[in-house]
């Protein structure tokens, strides 16, 4: 266990070193920040300054080194806009991603293993087709669009949930600010978390559904029920158990992408969130805030996978860490 | 004669399909008698683990019990509401399947899976279950059972595996066993030494067993009384001695012809002609009659059971309007 987790933090390094170099490349491709961030009134001596300020002069491998060398140390670079620490900007975001991931990912989990299951007991059933074809729409609805119709809905038309911001935040252990402590806080997150999990709460359906039609037919169940167990013990323990192997690994894999492309959620809820803080940054080309968002990213990706494989390992004995060279 | 312990009577199981109507187990009546070994022979498709299923309760839809009784102790478990019938399996009546790599849950602990079964039907302390697992697998002849309930099931082999089923199956004394081809997955030494084990197990708890098979040579050494399936009907039934050495079905016949022997070594093999016919919408009459060589015109109606004295307070029957002279004549 412990030489599998040694292995792959070193893999981990390799990965964030050779992300870096490609996201850096990247983003030097994507366009020249100077053209937006220095104003055009400016002489050409001005010019010359700030773009010595901010390093531009330099070439690229004199840039991308100076930038490895910063981020050995922990340092990814100051944003050109805010002339804050890019990394520092990110995880003052970072909370209200979190949260609102985070949120999205428990409404998809305890709606959707739920309703899958009864979608896989009875798949004939009024509600288990019901379920299905709600789980289609989940699906082909795009986000952008539900987000919008959730406004329009409960914010113009019923007027019971406010349409964008956080709300106020009340800070959890002191730390971090959170708004799911406060009625009003709920009332911002609802609306936003709903939209993010659509998507993942039809993912979970199906393949909670598919996992449970193919558990049923197998021996075991059969097994179980001729031991005379009750059904709820068959169903919770024997099926559950085994369906939530690849569960447990879509889960993980979703949360990242939750985490990552919460972006289009976040913008139509003006939700102050990272994926906001990126596309922002975007806009007016702050190359160090991009960078690290995406190493950010990967980072965060190569945490949950790890997490995934432990937790893999504790639900099915027949995966050994410790053997997997992987 | 004595009340059975088991005692079938007129059983259908029938599957509703889109294709039509599959009778799986059609008419099907038989005892069996406490501690004593019924053996269950036909080939895929005959019924004979569908007649399992029904008396364990565990026919999924589209699959229901159309018809016919079956009386545990005169109790009948085909009315039996679900609880009370939940309450009997496991416990009274047990079964084990045929192929001991699937049985087992393959996510959880060998202890777990066994002590669950104690509590499905008794209220008892986590330390008594265990101890009872653990002298379960004792029994059953698994080494080091401390190291073994805490293990999973990919760590045994197919043969303790199939141990470890059978240890599960007796944990509550049932009264009778239902065994579904626990062998056919296993190669032949070890094969034997289940057998061997399980002839040992029944006797020593005074279980009767139901051992189903496609094999004559285990039916021949294990159990008392058998009956030959063929489309979901018993064609003929009797003390195993008598049925294999004069049977009176056709089919019977040709099963037997079709078991290579020592003594016809470097003949020709001699098979049934024809296949099993599909069972969706069986025709009325005898279903073999497309492939026996005695069918007449006779066999366009459906035969039934015929009972005769068998000797020693034994009877036989067979399903057959031309049965073969072999056995004792009425």
């Amino acid at each position: 266990m412990l030489v599998f987790i040694i292995r792959r933090s070193l893999q981990s390094v390799l990965v964030l070193f050779v992300m870096s170099l490609l996201v850096f490349v990247g983003v030097y491709a994507v366009g020249n920040p100077i053209d937006i961030l220095i104003n055009p009134q400016a002489d050409q001596i001005d010019r010359e300054r700030a773009i010595a300020a901010l390093g531009l002069d330099r070439s690229l491998p004199e840039q991308y080194g100076g930038f490895l060398l910063g981020a050995l140390r922990g340092d990814l670079g100051r944003s050109f806009v805010h002339s804050t620490p890019a990394l520092a900007l990110i995880l003052e975001r970072m909370p209200a991603t979190l949260e609102l991931a985070f949120t999205a990912m428990l409404i998809a989990v305890l709606l959707g293993i739920p309703l899958g299951l009864w979608a896989g007991l009875r798949p004939n059933g009024i509600a288990g087709r019901t379920i299905m074809a709600g789980s289609i729409l989940g699906f082909s609805l795009p986000t952008f669009w539900v987000g919008l119709m959730l406004i329009m809905v409960f914010s113009v038309m019923l007027g019971w949930l406010p349409s964008n911001g956080r709300g106020p935040t009340t800070l959890l252990f002191g730390l971090l600010p959170v708004s799911f402590l406060s009625l009003e806080g709920w009332s911002h997150l609802v609306m936003p978390a709903t939209n993010l999990a659509l998507f993942k709460l039809a993912l979970l359906i199906r393949l909670t559904r598919a996992g449970a039609r193919e558990a049923l037919l197998q021996d075991y169940v059969k097994f179980a029920r001729a031991k005379g167990l009750s059904n709820a013990r068959v169903i919770g323990v024997h099926v559950l158990r085994n369906i939530l192997i690849p569960i447990v690994t879509v889960i993980g894999l979703e949360f990242g992408s939750v985490i990552a492309f919460a972006i289009v959620t976040e913008s139509v809820f003006a939700w102050p969130g990272m994926g906001k803080l990126l596309i922002d940054s975007i806009n007016v080309l702050d190359r160090p805030v991009i960078v690290a968002y995406l190493l950010v990213i990967v980072f965060l990706f190569i945490v949950i996978n790890l997490v995934v494989d432990v937790l893999y390992s504790a639900l099915d004995p027949r995966v050994r860490l410790s053997e997997s060279r992987g | 004669m004595s009340l059975p312990l088991l005692e079938v009577a007129g059983l259908r199981t029938h599957f509703f399909t889109k294709a039509g109507v599959v009778k799986a187990v059609d008419d099907v009546s038989f005892t069996v008698a406490r501690g004593e070994v019924l053996g269950l022979v036909g080939e895929s498709g005959s019924g004979k683990s569908m007649t399992g299923y029904s008396i364990m309760g565990l026919i999924d839809p589209p699959g229901r019990l159309v018809d016919g009784r079956i009386l545990l102790d005169g109790r009948d478990l085909a009315a039996l509401p679900a609880e009370e019938m939940r309450h009997l399996r496991g416990n009274r009546v047990a079964m084990i399947f045929q192929d001991p790599m699937m049985t087992l849950n393959p996510v959880l602990r060998i202890d777990r899976q066994m002590t669950e079964t104690i509590h499905a039907h008794e209220k008892v302390s986590a330390g008594v279950a265990r101890d009872r697992a653990r002298a379960a697998l004792v029994k059953v002849g698994i080494p080091s059972p401390d190291e073994r309930l805490v293990a999973y099931p990919h760590q045994f082999s197919g043969g303790m595996r199939q141990r470890v089923a059978i240890a599960i199956a007796l944990l509550n004394h049932p009264d009778l066993v239902i065994a579904d081809e626990p062998t056919t997955a296993l190669d032949v030494t070890i094969q034997g030494q289940i057998l061997f084990e399980m002839q040992k197990l029944t006797r020593e708890t005074g279980a009767a067993m139901i051992w189903i098979t496609h094999d004559l040579s285990v039916i021949a050494g294990l159990a008392d009384r058998v009956c030959v399936m063929y489309a979901g009907r018993i064609v003929e039934q009797g003390r195993v001695a008598d049925v294999l050495s004069q049977p009176l079905h056709p089919y019977t016949q040709g099963l037997l012809d079709s078991v290579p022997s020592h003594s016809a070594r470097g003949a020709r093999l001699r098979q049934i002609p024809g296949m099993t016919p599909s069972v969706i919408d069986l025709p009325p009459g005898c279903a073999f009659r497309e492939r026996c060589s005695r069918a007449a015109a006779a066999c366009a109606v459906t035969p039934q059971e015929s009972w005769r004295d068998a000797g020693r307070d034994e009877r036989r029957s067979v399903r057959c309007h031309l049965p073969l002279a072999g056995g004792a004549q009425p």
